[in-house]
């Protein structure tokens, strides 16, 4: 292939080439929003996170508890049990320190985020959270972490009615 | 596989969408000998209809692609697209249905403004994942930590991957990013973005496509078409959506998917008869993830190879020898240039400089995508 | 080797459906469909096609989102960016090839969540010719649907009873959104609204998801007494380009039946099959598809449903189901509820919208505005 063909198609521009208009272009903003019904599960799981609790579904027949809570088992592909609270303390499976923000714009304070799994729900079974009130230095795989719930006026039923993931201080359960 | 084709890969090329299709196809075509009237039916595979600003962009597309009054359709299987729609080009032919099939592969990712990160932000779960505001690199960072926790992995082992494959790249005509003189050095030092992943560890967005024109064994038969390589076994799978609740160390999906290639290709031990490996590598320790879930590598054992030489073009097990996503560029679904591509170029001693200097007969290669989740796999044979 | 379709899954379709999120309405119709199967969806399907599109869904990579729910999770799974009757076409792909024994396919649409369909249905179309000129994307049905009307001399008014049909069998369709008993003239009498198409001619979104189950000979025959056989499936599209397309007649349809009927040995359609579930979501499209898919000639369709040719009890039974006019606009998932429909017909379970004795069904579907493509399904029962 690279002995035979000389002449690889593509021509390269450069950031002002478009930001310059150097290249005719048509700019479109699509109108494109949703409103997506969140469902049984959802629902519940909004409301309770406005209540200052997390709750999981159960399935009788692998015997877990899942969270985040579902209507149906993934694995037996059957509509599951029942509600049940779990534990708003867990273990941090695995964080990122992030100098970028959503757009990918530099920041200058990093942003702790990463997955805790909960106790109460069955082994893995977590959510992606901040975690704060611990420096990059201090954060690890394996730490025991405590939800830090928003003042109850505050909470709207989104996953930041939880601001954010501290570090289990001793005596807590 | 008769033919392939592929564009440069730029951050941003001038061409439309349909002008990159048609680059491709075009090239594809003329390097089997063939014209569109001989091809039966058109697969697309194209990644995100938001990059290139347009809904149903396969509709779009698709007159560039050759799909005009032809059976036409487009796969969309996130990252795993790049191998995965070789594999539906694949049952268009097994299935007796078409003789002779075009797969053509797209991405714009320049047309999306301010930047491609953006629709990034879609890809989330709008009630889980979405309010904390998430930046794709979150995903790369967490997976990775994980893997290097769990196996005890340096950051130098996986800079290795990062050198390997931009040096490898400075023979592959169309790259974006080849460096010949890269040093894992200048990987670590480089600007951290969301640690553990640094600016060097990553692949940015391009543009770009490619093609594969596929046949019959009967087509290549009567036409004596001499360079050829088969597909000799594909796999396909994909991962609950649920991905907090899924231990990100070792990639499941791609070991059903790779055992799902290897049984039809009926490979019993994939660590000694295959050769050679494009391993989906849009960061660095993704290529180390992936030989481990391609079952090339045991569990926590591909930094080794990699430290070893044992993936080095002239090793014994080369992996990305076409420069990889790391090193040629990442136009999603157009990577297929560089994974099924490759293999067919090298299988048919086509790769020019960065032909394996020892002789290689199967090669394998997978794909990888959506939230951590997808695993396209495809084995092909000289 | 025969591929048949051996179970169905359909939701009620409904204007909106608040109670449920997108993945508990694909949970219920992929549970009712392994139910009608007799399938675990865990240890008994080897492959599983979602037909979606992104800016449907409101998500950059649907994809992510479809397993759990369809019992897919860690299988092999994929999205095709099509009709259901795309997704269809490659499951019997698949399963042709020997190394799938069982597929699933499934189609939804949650258009109640899209709070700007028209936004949505716009950003469809070519960004450099015709985003610029604005205007709602109907338009171009209006342009195509006046091209057709004129070069076929079909009179407005057959529109009227292509409407007319459509809602009034939807009365007889349980999961129909929109039955209505409306009568032929008024359609012609409702709002102008992309002229010549009035405010009756086009379908209504609606919600509602289906799942087929497909299986090899051998699987089908394990499962089902009586599967439904694919006797053939095409697909093809035309250009995309608005200037350049044939707009009063649906190639991409004939292309598509061209092939379907090639691979199910039929050669004169308008004797060989006894009923069509065709695209509808324009009243016009019934008619262009019907003269496309080589049902009726080539500016006849208008005349014969003036006739009453295509009602239940007529001579070619178009859109027992409803429609997309009687059941609601399902986006892509219209050809697989098209099929769905078709299967219920023959299998004799079409309740009171059965057309007796019913051998040979075709299911075609359109993918929509701006597009030109589309893809058709032949399905028969006996040997």
């Amino acid at each position: 292939m690279t002995a035979r063909i000389s002449k690889w198609p593509g021509k390269e521009l450069h950031a002002d080439d478009l930001y310059q208009a150097k290249v005719t272009q048509v700019r479109f903003r699509p109108d494109a929003k949703y409103a997506w019904s969140a469902g049984e599960a959802m629902s519940r799981f909004l409301e309770e996170l406005q209540q200052g609790r997390l709750v999981a579904r159960t399935c009788r027949r692998c015997k877990r508890v899942l969270f985040p809570p579902r209507m149906f088992c993934e694995e037996c592909f059957r509509p599951t049990d029942g509600w049940t609270y779990i534990r708003d303390t867990g273990t941090i499976e695995t964080f990122s320190v992030s100098y970028l923000d959503r757009d990918a714009r530099r920041i200058a304070q990093p942003i702790l985020v990463g997955v805790v799994s909960l106790d109460g729900a069955s082994p893995m079974m977590g959510m992606m959270h901040y975690f704060a009130e611990m420096t990059p230095d201090q954060i690890r795989i394996g730490m025991r972490v405590k939800a830090v719930w928003r003042p109850p006026a505050e909470r709207r039923g989104s996953v930041l009615d939880i601001a954010y993931f501290r570090p289990l201080r001793e005596g807590e359960a | 596989m008769i033919g392939a084709g592929m564009t440069l890969f730029r951050r941003r090329l001038q061409e439309t969408g349909k002008e990159l299709c048609y680059e491709a196809a075009r090239m594809a075509l003329d390097s089997a000998g063939l014209t569109l009237a001989d091809v039966d039916a058109v697969v697309s595979g194209s990644a995100p209809d938001a990059f290139d600003g347009v809904h149903m962009k396969g509709e779009y597309l698709l007159d560039g692609a050759g799909g005009y009054r032809k059976p036409y359709v487009r796969v969309f299987t996130g990252g795993g697209t790049g191998v995965f729609s070789t594999i539906a080009g694949w049952w268009h032919v097994a299935s007796g249905l078409a003789d002779v099939v075009l797969v053509v592969n797209e991405e714009k990712m320049s047309s999306c403004q301010p930047h491609a990160q953006s629709v990034f932000a879609h890809i989330w779960d709008p009630i889980l994942d979405r309010p904390l505001q998430p930046n794709l690199v979150w995903i790369f960072a967490m997976e990775m930590n994980r893997y290097m926790t769990v196996h005890g992995v340096k950051k130098e082992d996986i800079a290795l991957v990062a050198v390997k494959n931009k040096r490898n790249a400075v023979d592959h005509p169309c790259a974006q990013l080849a460096d010949p003189k890269i040093t894992v050095e200048d990987v670590l030092k480089s600007e951290v973005m969301a640690w553990p992943v640094q600016r060097l560890d990553i692949s940015p967005p391009s543009d770009g496509a490619s093609a594969v024109v596929l046949a019959s064994d009967e087509v290549i038969r009567k036409r004596r078409i001499k360079d050829r390589a088969w597909i000799s076994g594909v796999g396909w799978c994909i991962d609950s959506t649920m991905w907090t609740d899924r231990d990100l160390y070792f990639p499941q999906y791609v070991a059903r998917a790779a055992k799902m290639a290897y049984k039809m290709a009926k490979i019993g031990d994939p660590r000694r008869e295959i050769d050679f490996a494009e391993p989906y590598d849009p960061f660095d320790y993704k290529e180390l993830h992936h030989l481990e879930g391609l079952l090339l590598a045991k569990k926590g054992e591909a930094p080794k190879l990699t430290r070893e030489g044992v993936t080095q073009r002239d090793g014994d097990l080369p992996a990305c020898p076409s420069g990889g996503l790391m090193g040629v560029g990442n136009p999603i679904a157009a990577t297929m240039g560089q994974k099924i591509g490759e293999l067919f170029w090298q299988l048919t001693g086509q790769a020019g400089k960065r032909q394996i200097p020892h002789e290689v007969r199967t090669g394998v290669s997978n794909g990888w995508g959506d939230l951590m989740q997808y695993g396209s796999v495809v084995v092909m044979r000289a | 080797m025969r591929v048949g379709i051996v179970g169905v899954g359909m939701t009620a379709f409904r204007s909106s459906t608040p109670e449920y999120s997108w993945k508990e309405l694909m949970y219920e119709a992929a549970s009712r469909a392994y139910a009608d199967a007799g399938v675990d969806p865990r240890t008994q399907v080897d492959s599983f096609l979602t037909c979606a599109e992104d800016y449907y869904e409101g998500f950059g990579i649907f994809d992510e989102f479809v397993p759990d729910q369809i019992g897919a999770a860690l299988r092999p799974t994929c999205t095709v960016s099509g009709d259901g009757l795309h997704g269809l076409a490659n499951a019997f792909m698949q399963i042709q090839t020997g190394l799938i024994d069982v597929a699933v396919v499934e189609a939804h649409s949650k258009a109640s969540d899209i709070t700007t369909l028209a936004g949505v249905v716009e950003h469809g179309l070519d960004p450099i010719w015709n985003k610029p000129l604005g205007g709602h994307p109907y338009i171009v049905a209006g342009l195509e649907a006046d091209a057709y009307l004129r070069s076929t001399r079909t009179p407005a008014r057959s529109l009227g009873a292509v409407v007319s049909k459509n809602r009034r069998n939807g009365l007889r369709n349980p999961h129909a959104a929109y039955g209505a008993d409306v009568d032929p003239a008024q359609p012609l009498a409702s709002e102008e609204r992309f002229s010549p198409l009035r405010a009756l001619d086009i379908s209504a979104p609606a919600d509602g998801a289906i799942v087929l189950v497909v299986a090899s000979e051998r699987a089908a025959r394990r499962l089902r007494a009586d599967p439904v056989w694919i006797r053939g499936v095409g697909w093809a599209s035309d250009s995309p380009s608005l200037e350049t397309r044939d707009r009063a007649a649906a190639t991409y349809a004939r292309l598509a039946a061209q092939m379907a009927y090639r691979l199910a040995k039929i050669r004169a359609p308008a004797r060989e099959i006894d009923l069509a579930e065709v695209d509808d979501r324009f009243s016009y499209k019934e008619l262009q598809h019907l003269e496309a898919l080589g049902l009726a000639r080539a500016g006849e369709a208008g005349r014969r449903a003036l006739n009453g040719d295509f009602s239940i009890d007529g001579r070619l039974p178009v859109n027992a189901s409803g429609g997309s006019l009687g059941c609601g606009n399902v986006f892509e998932a219209t050809g697989l509820h098209r099929a769905a429909e078709v299967v219920l017909q023959l299998r004799g379970d079409a309740g009171s919208r059965q057309v007796d004795g019913a051998n040979v069904g075709l299911a075609q579907s359109w993918r929509f505005v701006p597009s030109a493509s589309g893809a058709v399904a032949v399905l028969g029962v006996g040997k």
